[in-house]
C-alpha cells in the first residue's frame, strides 16, 4: 500500500506539473480580466517552441556527448518564452487593441496554436528521418530531468519531495510568487482593479491596457512553460502529434477550481494530476473500458467544483467583474 | 515642465454604417488573410503563389467527390453552428457542442448496434428519437444549473465534451469490433442497418438536404417567433425580461434543450449519414468551429452559410497543400487560425475608427 | 474687485461622440478658491467638459491652461499631476477591495497600507470625515462610497476638485455636512466645481455659476446677482413657465390597498416595514423619500417582481371586487385582467431593451398576444409610429436601437408604451430623471392625462418640489416604513423634508 502511495504521489505530482503552469498562468490573465480560452493553444506553441530550440541544438552538435547542459536547457526554455510571448501579444493585439471577443480569439488561438504545434512536430519527424512516428530529444531531456542530488538518499521523503526537476519546483515557485504578488504588492493591487472595474482603474491613472498586455502575456508565458515541461520533462524529451491532450483545458478549469488563487493551485493541480492518472492505479482487472470511465474523472470533479461554486454565492470568491468584457474609455 | 506629449491619433466609436461598407471590410480582411496564407505557404513549401491558390481550390471544386464533400462538410459544421446560435443570441456561452453531438452520434451507434437485427424502417427512427434526446439532454443539464444557481455554463458545457468523449471511449471497448482492437469499426457493414438511404444517387445529398432545412427554420424561429423574440430579449437584458414576465429559468432551458437536440441531430448525421463508425473523434472539433461560424456570421443563420463554408473551403484548401506537398495535415489548422485571426481582427474597423488629433490653431486673445 | 487668478482656463474646447457635439467651443475660466457651480440640462455637456479637465475624455479641438500654463490631460494620471481630482457620478471605486486599497489606487511606490490608513485618518480627522480604511467597499453606504472618493482625491493632494452631481444620492443631512466641508476645503485656498442642477444648492452653496446649453457656453455671474428664474432661463434658452399643472381629482375610488407590507433584500436586510396605504383612482398618490428608503421595492412587489415577506396588495375593480396581486408573477397579474403600467426606474436596463429598435420595444408588452406561434410584428410598429408622433420622439426611424435616443426620448418610448395599454394602475420612478426641463413637461402632462382618465398613479420622485406641486397626497417613506400621508395642496417642504429623514418628522422625539 505505501509503496503504491509512494509511485502513486510522485507521478501525481508530474502530471499535475503543467496544470499548474497553465492555471497559474491563467490566473494571472484573468486577474486583469481577460479571459484567455487559447491557453491550450499557447501550451502546444510553448511545447513545440522549446523541441525545435533543443532540435537546432542538437542538430548543432557534433555528437550528443558533446551537450553542454546549460545550453540544452536555456536555448529550448528561451525559445519556448518566446513562442508564448508572440502568442500572448496576439491575444492582447486582437482582444484589448482590437477589441474583439475574447471568447471566440482564444478559441482560434487554440485552433492555431494546436496546429502549430502538431505541424512543426510532424514536419521535424520527418526531418530527423526516423519512421516512428515521435521526435525523441533525449540528449537534451536529461538535461531537463536532473533531480536534486542526494534525493535517493533520503528514503519515502525524497521520493516523494526531492526527485523532480528544477521546473516543478520552478512551477511551484512562480505561483507562490504570483499569490505573493497579485495580493500584497501594488501592481498586484492594480492588477486586480483593472480586472475588476476597468473604468475605475483608468480613473485613478493606471495603464489599463499596459496591464492586460503585461498580465496576459507573462500569463501566457508561464502557461507555455507547462508546454514545456511536459515534452522535455514529462515525456522524456518525446514529442509526439497531439500528446498533450485537453490538458489545457483542464488548468482552465483548476481557475475557477481555485478561486483565482494560484497558491491554492499549486495542490490543486497536483489534486488534478492525481484524478488524471487515478484509472492506472484503480485495479479493474482486465476490462479495459472501466478505465475510460475513471479518465472522466477530473471533468466530473470539476463540474461539481463548479456547481458547489456557484451555490455558494460568497462576495470574494467571485470572478473578476469585467472578466470577458473588452474595455473602451470614451463608452458611454 | 512642458508637457507636449498629444496623441497622435485616437479612437472614435462609429456611427450607423451602410451594411456595404460593412461587409467590404470583411472581404478586404479574408481577401488579406488570403494573401497572408499563401505568402506563408509559398515559404514553407517554396512553390509559386499562384500554384497555392490553384492547388487550394482544387482541394474543393478539384472533383465531384471533392466538393461533395466540400458540401457535407459544410453542412455538419453549419449544422452544430446553427444548434449553438439561439443559446449565443441568449448570451448562454455554450461551448459544448462538441459534447453535445457526440452524445447524439453515441446514442444513434448504440441504436445501430443493439438493433442490428430490426428493419431500417424501426431503426432509423429509433436513432433519430434517441439521438435528439441524448443531445438535448447534454444541453440540459449546463442549462439547469445555469438557470438555478447561476453556474458557469462556459465551463460546464466544456467539461461535458469530455465527459461525452470519455463515455464514447468507453463504448468503444465495450463493443469494439474486432477484439481487443479498442475501435467499433463500421458499423453493419453488410446489412447497412441504420445507414441513411441515398437520395438523388448521393449518399451525403440527405445530410444536405436536412441541414438546409433546419437553417431555414432556424432562421424563422429566431427571427418571426415568439420564442426568437424572448431568447433576444433575455441575451440583451435578463432584468427587462423579468419586467415584462417572461420567465428566464424557463427560456434558458428551453432554449438549450432546442441547442443540445441540433447538436444530437448533427451526430445522428456524421453516425448514420456519414461514417457509419463511432469513435471520440468523430466530431473532430466542429463543436468549437461553429462558436466561431456562429459569431463571424453574426448569429444570422443566413451569414452563417457563407462563413461555415469560407472555413470548410479554406480548411480542405490547406489539406490539400498539405498532401500535395507532402506537409503535415495540421498545416490546415495553421491556416484557418490565421484567416480568424484577420476576420476577428477586422470587426474592430467596422465598429471603430482611427481619427487624427486637431489642434486648434487659434491662439488666444 | 480683488484681482481673480484662474487655476483653469479651457479655451475653444469641442468634443465629438459620434455624430452628436457634446462641447462646441467651450471657453470656461475657474478661479482659484472658489467653489464654482456648472449648470445645465441634461445633455448639455457638463460632465463630458468636467470629463476632459480630468483625463477621461481627449478634446478633438481646444486647450486647456492650469496655472496659465498650457497642458495637454490624455489620462487620469496627468489630471492628478496637475493637481485635478474629479468625483464621478457614478462612483469610480472597486467593491472587493478595503477603502484603503480603493483610496491609494494608482499611487506608486511600494504597497504600504499601514501607512496610508494613517494618512487616511489624518485627511478625515482635519475634515471631519468617517472612514474605516478596512471597510470593504461592497459594505459600504452610498455616502461611504462619496466620502471615500472624496478622501481619495484629497489623499493625492489635489487642489482643484470636481464634484458631479454629489447630493443626488444624499439625504438632506448628508448634503449639509458636504457643503460645510466644500466650504471648509474652499477656505483651505481648494478650487471647486461642482455640476448640479438643483438650483437652491447652487444658491446655496456656490460663489459664481456658469451655464451650459446644448454644448455651447452660455454666461457665468456671481450667484448673489442671479436668481433661479434666470438661471433656468438661460439654461434652457427661453423663459420658461416652471409651474406645473394640477387638476383636481374626479371621483376618487380606491383601487390598490396594500397593508402590512414587509420586504427584505436577499441579503436579509429590512427594506419595508408594515407599509399600509390606499391608491385611489383619478388620483396621483407621490412618494417621497431618500433614495433607497424602499421606493424600488414598494414598487416591484406592487408589480409582483418583488419576493414578499408578508403582508398583502390588494386590486379593487371599479364593481369592488377585490383580486391579491402577491405571490404573482408579472405575466399572472396581467392574465388576471389587470392592467398595470410600470415606469420603471432603469429604462434601459429594465423598461427597455437598448439593442432593441422602437418597433421591438413595442412588442415587449404584446408579443404574447394571440394563439400564434409567430409574433406579430405589424401592430407593434404602428404603435412605435404613434408614440413617436404623438409625443414628439426625436429619432431618425422606427428602427433606430432606443440606445442610441437621448434620455428625453427614451422616456417618451417607454412611457407612451406603459400607457398605451389603457392601464388601470401606473406606476413611475423617478421619471423625469436626467430629463431637461421642456421634456420633463411632457411627461408630467401624460401623467396628468392618465390621472384624469381614471388611473391610479403612483408617483416616486426625488424632487420635493415637483411632488408637492404635481401629486395630490405624497406618502413619505423613512428607512421602510410610512413615515406619513400628507395632503399635496398646502403641504410644507421643510415639514416633508422632515418627515424623510425621521418617522412621522417630528423633532421632540
Amino acid at each position: 500500500m505505501l509503496e503504491a502511495i509512494l509511485s502513486f504521489l510522485p507521478r501525481a505530482i508530474a502530471q499535475g506539473t503543467p496544470l499548474l503552469y497553465g492555471s497559474t498562468g491563467e490566473i494571472i490573465t484573468q486577474k486583469s480580466g481577460n479571459m484567455n480560452l487559447g491557453i491550450p493553444g499557447v501550451m502546444y506553441v510553448g511545447g513545440i517552441c522549446g523541441v525545435i530550440g533543443a532540435f537546432l541544438y542538437e542538430q548543432s552538435l557534433p555528437s550528443p556527448d558533446a551537450i553542454n547542459p546549460a545550453l540544452a536547457v536555456l536555448i529550448p526554455t528561451l525559445f519556448c518564452l518566446i513562442g508564448s510571448l508572440l502568442m500572448g501579444l496576439l491575444f492582447c493585439f486582437l482582444t484589448v487593441t482590437l477589441r474583439a471577443n475574447q471568447n471566440v480569439t482564444g478559441l482560434a488561438m487554440t485552433t492555431f496554436g494546436v496546429g502549430f504545434g502538431n505541424f512543426f512536430g510532424g514536419s521535424l519527424i520527418k526531418l530527423s528521418g526516423a519512421d516512428i512516428p515521435f521526435l525523441a530529444l533525449s540528449a537534451t531531456s536529461n538535461c531537463f530531468k536532473k533531480t536534486l542530488p542526494g534525493a535517493a538518499q533520503m528514503g519515502w521523503f525524497g521520493k516523494v519531495f526531492l526527485n523532480y526537476s528544477f521546473l516543478v519546483y520552478f512551477a511551484v515557485a512562480i505561483a507562490l510568487v504570483a499569490s505573493f504578488v497579485i495580493k500584497r504588492t501594488r501592481t498586484g493591487l492594480h492588477l486586480r482593479a483593472v480586472g475588476e472595474n476597468p473604468n475605475t482603474a483608468d480613473a485613478a491613472g493606471i495603464n489599463v491596457n499596459r496591464h492586460k498586455y503585461l498580465a496576459t502575456c507573462l500569463g501566457c508565458m508561464v502557461a507555455g512553460l507547462g508546454g514545456l515541461y511536459y515534452v522535455m520533462d514529462y515525456a522524456g524529451g518525446i514529442w509526439a502529434n497531439d500528446a498533450f491532450g485537453d490538458r489545457g483545458w483542464l488548468a482552465i478549469a483548476l481557475v475557477i477550481f481555485t478561486v483565482w488563487r494560484p497558491n491554492v493551485g499549486v495542490l490543486a493541480s497536483f489534486l488534478f494530476g492525481g484524478l488524471y492518472i487515478l484509472h492506472m492505479y484503480i485495479p479493474s482487472g482486465m476490462n479495459l473500458a472501466v478505465k475510460e470511465l475513471y479518465k472522466m474523472l477530473p471533468y466530473v470533479v470539476t463540474i461539481i467544483v463548479l456547481i458547489i461554486s456557484s451555490l455558494r454565492n460568497q462576495r470574494d470568491k467571485q470572478p473578476p467583474q469585467s472578466l470577458g468584457l473588452p474595455y473602451f474609455r470614451e463608452d458611454r | 515642465m512642458n508637457k507636449t506629449k498629444q496623441p497622435l491619433f485616437h479612437i472614435v466609436k462609429r456611427g450607423e454604417m451602410p451594411w456595404y461598407f460593412s461587409w467590404g471590410i470583411r472581404a478586404a480582411a479574408i481577401v488579406l488573410a488570403l494573401v497572408c496564407c499563401g505568402l506563408i505557404s509559398t515559404i514553407v513549401t517554396s512553390e509559386n503563389p499562384i500554384q497555392i491558390f490553384v492547388t487550394i481550390f482544387d482541394g474543393s471544386f478539384g472533383s465531384s467527390r471533392k466538393f461533395m464533400v466540400l458540401l457535407q462538410n459544410t453542412a455538419m459544421l453549419l449544422c452544430i453552428a446553427l444548434a449553438l446560435t439561439p443559446a449565443f443570441k441568449m448570451r448562454f456561452w455554450n461551448i459544448g457542442g462538441e459534447g453535445q453531438a457526440l452524445a447524439g452520434a453515441l446514442a444513434s451507434a448504440a441504436c445501430m448496434i443493439l438493433m442490428k437485427n430490426q428493419p431500417n424502417l424501426v431503426v432509423l427512427p429509433c436513432m433519430v428519437l434517441t439521438s435528439i434526446v441524448a443531445g438535448a439532454l447534454w444541453g440540459l443539464v449546463p442549462a439547469f444549473f445555469k438557470a438555478r444557481f447561476g453556474t458557469n455554463e462556459t465551463l460546464f458545457t466544456l467539461m461535458m465534451n469530455y465527459v461525452a468523449t470519455q463515455l464514447v471511449a468507453y463504448f468503444s471497448v465495450v463493443w469494439e469490433n474486432p477484439k481487443g482492437s479498442g475501435n467499433i469499426g463500421v458499423i453493419n457493414p453488410n446489412t447497412m442497418v441504420g445507414w441513411f438511404p441515398e437520395i438523388l444517387g448521393n449518399k451525403y445529398a440527405l445530410n444536405i438536404l436536412i441541414v438546409a432545412v433546419v437553417t431555414v427554420a432556424m432562421y424563422i424561429y429566431l427571427n418571426y417567433t415568439k420564442h426568437g423574440y424572448e431568447i433576444s430579449v433575455v441575451g440583451e437584458s435578463e432584468r427587462t425580461a423579468r419586467y415584462v414576465g417572461i420567465k428566464v429559468e424557463k427560456i434558458i432551458i428551453r432554449t438549450m434543450l432546442i441547442s443540445g437536440a441540433i447538436c444530437g441531430l448533427a451526430g445522428l448525421l456524421l453516425v448514420g449519414g456519414t461514417n457509419h463508425t463511432l469513435n471520440s473523434a468523430i466530431v473532430d472539433g466542429r463543436g468549437f468551429t461553429a462558436v466561431m461560424v456562429s459569431w463571424l456570421g453574426k448569429f444570422n443563420p443566413i451569414w452563417m452559410i457563407l462563413t461555415s463554408f469560407l472555413l470548410v473551403f479554406l480548411g480542405r484548401g490547406a489539406g490539400e497543400i498539405a498532401t500535395d506537398f507532402g506537409l503535415n495535415s495540421s498545416f490546415g489548422d495553421i491556416l484557418t487560425g490565421i484567416i480568424l485571426f484577420f476576420i476577428i481582427g477586422c470587426e474592430f474597423f467596422i465598429n471603430y475608427k482611427l481619427s487624427l488629433t486637431k489642434t486648434s490653431k487659434k491662439e488666444e486673445k | 474687485m480683488e484681482k481673480r487668478v484662474a487655476a483653469v482656463k479651457m479655451r475653444n474646447i469641442t468634443k465629438t461622440f459620434g455624430s452628436v457635439v457634446a462641447n462646441d467651443k467651450v471657453w470656461l475660466d475657474i478661479y482659484k478658491g472658489e467653489i464654482l457651480a456648472l449648470l445645465g440640462e441634461n445633455g448639455s455637456g457638463k460632465t463630458t467638459l468636467m470629463n476632459m479637465l480630468s483625463g477621461i475624455y481627449f478634446p478633438d479641438e481646444g486647450d486647456i491652461f492650469i496655472n496659465d500654463e498650457k497642458v495637454v490631460i490624455s489620462s487620469p494620471k496627468d489630471a492628478f499631476d496637475h493637481g485635478i481630482g474629479m468625483i464621478h457620478q457614478h462612483f469610480k471605486l472597486v467593491d472587493v477591495l478595503t477603502a484603503a486599497e480603493n483610496i491609494i489606487l494608482g499611487l506608486e511606490g511600494k504597497l504600504d497600507l499601514k501607512v496610508a490608513s494613517e494618512k487616511i485618518r489624518q485627511i478625515c480627522d482635519s475634515y471631519g470625515f468617517d472612514v474605516d480604511p478596512n471597510q470593504k467597499v461592497y459594505d459600504m453606504s452610498v455616502s461611504q462610497k462619496q466620502t471615500v472618493e472624496i478622501v481619495k482625491v484629497l489623499f493625492r493632494g489635489a487642489d482643484i476638485l470636481i464634484l458631479d452631481e454629489p447630493t443626488a444620492v444624499l439625504t438632506p443631512q448628508e448634503t449639509d455636512k458636504l457643503f460645510a466641508v466644500l466650504r471648509n476645503m474652499r477656505d483651505a485656498g481648494k478650487t471647486i466645481v461642482i455640476i448640479t442642477h438643483k438650483m437652491h444648492e447652487v444658491e446655496d452653496l456656490s460663489d459664481r455659476v456658469a451655464i451650459l446649453r446644448h454644448g455651447h457656453f452660455v454666461g457665468d455671474m456671481p450667484t448673489k446677482n442671479t436668481d433661479a428664474q434666470e438661471m433656468t432661463n438661460m439654461m434652457v434658452g427661453h423663459s420658461v413657465n416652471l409651474n406645473i399643472v394640477r387638476p383636481d381629482p374626479v371621483d376618487p375610488q380606491p383601487r390598490i390597498e396594500v397593508n402590512g407590507l414587509t420586504v427584505r433584500s436577499i441579503e436579509g436586510v429590512l427594506k419595508l416595514e408594515d407599509v399600509s396605504f390606499t391608491a385611489m383612482s383619478g388620483e396621483i398618490l407621490g412618494i417621497a423619500g431618500i433614495s433607497g428608503s424602499g421606493q424600488k421595492e414598494l414598487l416591484e412587489a406592487i408589480a409582483g417582481l418583488q419576493p414578499v415577506e408578508s403582508g398583502s396588495v390588494c386590486y379593487i375593480e371599479d364593481d369592488g371586487t377585490r383580486e391579491e396581486l402577491l405571490g404573482k408573477d408579472p405575466l399572472s397579474i396581467s392574465e388576471m385582467g389587470v392592467t398595470l403600467s410600470f415606469v420603471p426606474e432603469d429604462r434601459l436596463g429594465m423598461g427597455l431593451v437598448g439593442g432593441m429598435d422602437l418597433s421591438d420595444n413595442m412588442m415587449l408588452r404584446s408579443f404574447r398576444k394571440g394563439k400564434s406561434f409567430f409574433t406579430d410584428r405589424k401592430s407593434p410598429r404602428r404603435l412605435a409610429k404613434q408614440v413617436v408622433k404623438e409625443l414628439d420622439v426625436k429619432t431618425p426611424g422606427i428602427e433606430t436601437p432606443v440606445r442610441k435616443l437621448s434620455g428625453g426620448n427614451v422616456q417618451k418610448v417607454l412611457v407612451g408604451r406603459e400607457i398605451a395599454s389603457a392601464p388601470k394602475v401606473l406606476l413611475t420612478a423617478y421619471a423625469v430623471r436626467g430629463l431637461d426641463i421642456n421634456s420633463s413637461h411632457t411627461i408630467y402632462d401624460l401623467i396628468n392625462q392618465q390621472k384624469q382618465k381614471g388611473v391610479a398613479v403612483i408617483y416616486v420622485g426625488e424632487d420635493l418640489d415637483v411632488l408637492l406641486e404635481l401629486c395630490d397626497r405624497i406618502l413619505v417613506l423613512c428607512a421602510g416604513k410610512v413615515s406619513g400621508i400628507v395632503p399635496g395642496r398646502g403641504a410644507k417642504k421643510r415639514d416633508v423634508g422632515m418627515m424623510m429623514t425621521r418617522l412621522g418628522g417630528n423633532n421632540n422625539e
